[in-house]
């Protein structure tokens, strides 16, 4: 009998289930959408839970104002084609009003939460999805598909609600919101997969070309606006991707050929590095750096 | 395209579940080289002898600083046969709800047992726990073989001890292998200190576990999730029931029945994420369209006419209570969510606890405590279309929420 899933039909099928889910419980949900791999993976598994209706909720997305160019088009245009409405809420403007600071690093990760919090409340979001993954992170590894957060946004990870079976319980009272991952279960490889599978668009900066870049700290960061050459340094022209899109003055890229979705895949498939490890600087900090911002209100 | 096979670790603390899975992740090579560096760093910055393969998966500072795990860690690997989804669960008695969480949607369960210590109470609520979850497979991993200097008599008097527990038990099926998570022996090696196991590795074993005749394909079952209905010129008459086949099989051209309503139709179309489908199964999120336009919406549920599960207010339960703030007792009013519905229950009656060492039931017991399992009478505030859970793992499980609070506070079987 061949009435069996294979896993990508599985963890897809998981995925749609929890997206309806939370549409038909939650009083005003709400897409985080960067334009980053995840998030198109969770627009294109929203758009198939609720077809031929257009996505019943907003996307958003927290702009640090540090972002590559060519992924916040990309963001646009795809919030667009879905027909969904797109809301920004500006880092760079809440500094300028003087709601968060920016830290000595040059890192925004920290105060994206203060400014996604302020969005979540001017919005009156009571649920927002994420695209994390659990293989990303330890600290991930160990959240709901649900996840509960208090009025402050905190996460509380030695109190977390059971989660049995998928009965999930996304019941807060005003002020407090769920954070939902609906690709809880995805490894890198699925996303892939999945996005070769399915013939998806991304931001080129994902495939394989020849960039300009640096070398620092054993990291290889493109040369641009918002990497300048520091005095003494060289560039050099290398065929560079990104495994993950994060800030561009802090995401690094990797040495690789891979220009198609299948020679990712293949790529992936061999690594023997995680894809944070290989390309954020901003995790490196401490073992428990991803947990504390957690706990703070961030993704 | 490989198939996924969910499973969850189960013992008590110190049994070394996560080691196993370090060891798990590390000899099938699904370790990234920074996760091993990271942990090969933390492990030299305490001054351990050994790099200590339960950092990759306890996430947690708390858990980091206590060396216990506090709360399910999922993890993920894949060998040329199949792709798994670790549930690595807590094993101390004060987080046994995390446990739960973690074996809810596993198909089989490691449970750890020291061999030094032999069978205690955790595995003994843990094995039955897992029954009680409808989780078929119990692979029981004798562990620290290393320690008992590889004794096969030693192995032998807790297969014993664990075969005489498990008697009781229904419909699980169960398979013992001797290992050492620290050195390595018959995890995804056989290595060399244990010449008189003849069975499989766990790794061999797990790759070829036979689950896909645990699911129910005979009843059909579909909850409402969701009534999709286009609000454009060009879709104005459609109107689709989204949701996820509980079980059974369907097709166009299928008489159904709705419930509760009792109206019947026929199934005009079937569409999953990649189309239209000619038949669709458990397990698959899809819209299904009616040839009729009948009352249908969320926590409705699509069934054949000659095939119908209970529609009742009144369920009789097996219950795990989770919540160390109150017992249940009866007269309580709890919210309740079966497939994509909330009701709210009364408990009528506590009808007793059971002994998880004995497995003798307590018939003058009151009330249930956290991390209690019993059985309990309650009336819910509308009919739900319920199976057993033995049957049904989707239709016949539901959770009790606390309306004060919003926990979950405790999981419920229908029996």
């Amino acid at each position: 009998m061949g009435y069996s899933l294979s896993q990508l039909r599985e963890l897809e099928a998981e995925s749609i289930h929890i997206i309806r889910e939370v549409a038909a419980e939650m009083q005003r949900p709400c897409l985080l959408f960067s334009g980053g791999k995840d998030s198109v993976v969770m627009s294109v598994l929203a758009a198939k839970a609720f077809a031929p209706a257009r996505i019943p909720f907003p996307f958003m997305h927290v702009d640090t104002g540090l972002n590559f160019p060519e992924v916040i088009e990309f963001r646009d245009r795809r919030a667009a084609e879905l027909g969904v409405e797109m809301v920004v809420a500006s880092v760079p403007e809440a500094m300028a009003r003087g709601l968060v600071r920016e830290e000595p690093n040059g890192s925004r990760n920290r105060i994206q939460s203060p400014v996604l919090l302020e969005a979540v409340e001017k919005h009156k979001f009571d649920a927002l999805f994420g695209g994390a993954r659990r293989d990303e992170e330890k600290a991930r590894a160990k959240e709901r598909v649900f996840s509960f957060r208090d009025e402050f946004g905190q996460w509380d990870p030695k109190n977390q609600r059971p989660e049995l079976w998928n009965l999930y319980n996304g019941r807060v009272f005003p002020g407090e919101n769920i954070r939902v991952f609906p690709l809880s279960n995805w490894t890198e490889l699925d996303t892939w997969q999945y996005i070769e599978t399915e013939n998806i668009e991304l931001p080129s900066l994902y495939y394989a070309a020849e960039r300009e870049v640096v070398e620092r700290d054993g990291m290889l960061y493109a040369v641009n606006e918002f990497v300048p050459l520091k005095d003494g340094e060289t560039s050099s022209v290398r065929s560079v991707r990104y495994r993950t899109m994060g800030d561009a003055n802090l995401t690094a890229a990797v040495e690789s050929e891979a220009d198609t979705n299948e020679k990712v895949v293949a790529e992936i498939a061999a690594s023997r590095l995680t894809e944070r490890g290989a390309t954020r600087g901003d995790d490196k900090v401490s073992e428990a750096a991803m947990e504390d911002r957690k706990k703070e209100g961030y993704f | 395209m490989h198939d996924l096979l969910r499973f969850a670790t189960a013992g008590s603390v110190d049994d070394g579940k996560s080691t196993l899975i370090g060891r798990l992740l590390y000899d099938s090579k699904s370790i990234f080289v920074d996760q091993y560096d990271a942990v090969e760093a933390a492990s030299q910055r305490r001054g351990d002898d050994y790099v200590d393969l339960a950092l990759l998966t306890d996430g947690l500072r708390a858990e980091r600083e206590q060396g216990i795990t506090i709360d399910v860690a999922y993890r993920y690997f894949a060998t040329p046969v199949r792709k798994f989804i670790i549930a690595d669960t807590p094993g101390h008695p004060q987080y046994t709800r995390n446990m739960v969480t973690g074996a809810s949607t596993a198909e089989a369960a490691l449970i750890l047992v020291d061999a030094r210590k032999g069978v205690v109470e955790q595995s003994r609520r843990h094995s039955l726990l897992a029954s009680m979850l409808g989780v078929r497979h119990l692979v029981v991993c004798i562990n620290k073989m290393d320690l008992v200097a590889y004794s096969e008599e030693t192995y032998d008097a807790i297969v014993q001890d664990f075969t005489d527990f498990a008697s009781r038990l229904q419909g699980v099926e169960i398979e013992f292998i001797p290992i050492s998570a620290l050195v390595g022996d018959n995890v995804v090696d056989r290595g060399e200190n244990m010449r008189w196991y003849n069975g499989p590795t766990l790794l061999y074993h797990l790759e070829h576990l036979h689950v896909a005749g645990d699911r129910n394909l005979t009843d059909v079952r579909f909850p409402v999730q969701y009534v999709i209905r286009p609000q454009s010129n060009q879709n104005r008459d459609f109107r689709g029931y989204a949701g996820t086949i509980a079980s059974g099989v369907m097709r166009p051209g299928d008489p159904v029945l709705a419930l509760p309503s009792g109206m019947t139709s026929t199934i005009s179309a079937i569409d999953g994420p990649t189309g239209p489908l000619p038949e669709a199964y458990s397990g698959m999120s899809v819209v299904v369209r009616l040839a009729d336009e009948i009352d249908l919406s969320r926590g409705d549920m699509l069934v054949r006419p000659n095939n119908k599960p209970d529609l009742t207010q009144d369920l009789d339960l097996g219950l795990c209570w989770m919540d160390e703030t109150q017992t249940l007792v009866p007269g309580k009013m709890l919210a309740i969510k079966q497939t994509t519905q909330w009701a709210r229950a009364k408990v009528t009656e506590v009808v007793y606890r059971m002994d998880i060492n004995t497995l003798r039931r307590d018939e003058t017991a009151q009330e249930l405590a956290l991390n209690d399992i019993g059985r309990v009478k309650v009336r819910v505030t509308k009919p739900l279309a319920v199976d057993a859970y033995r049957d049904n793992r989707v239709t016949g499980a539901v959770i009790l929420v606390d309306e004060a609070t919003n926990r979950t506070v405790a999981a419920g079987f229908i029996r």
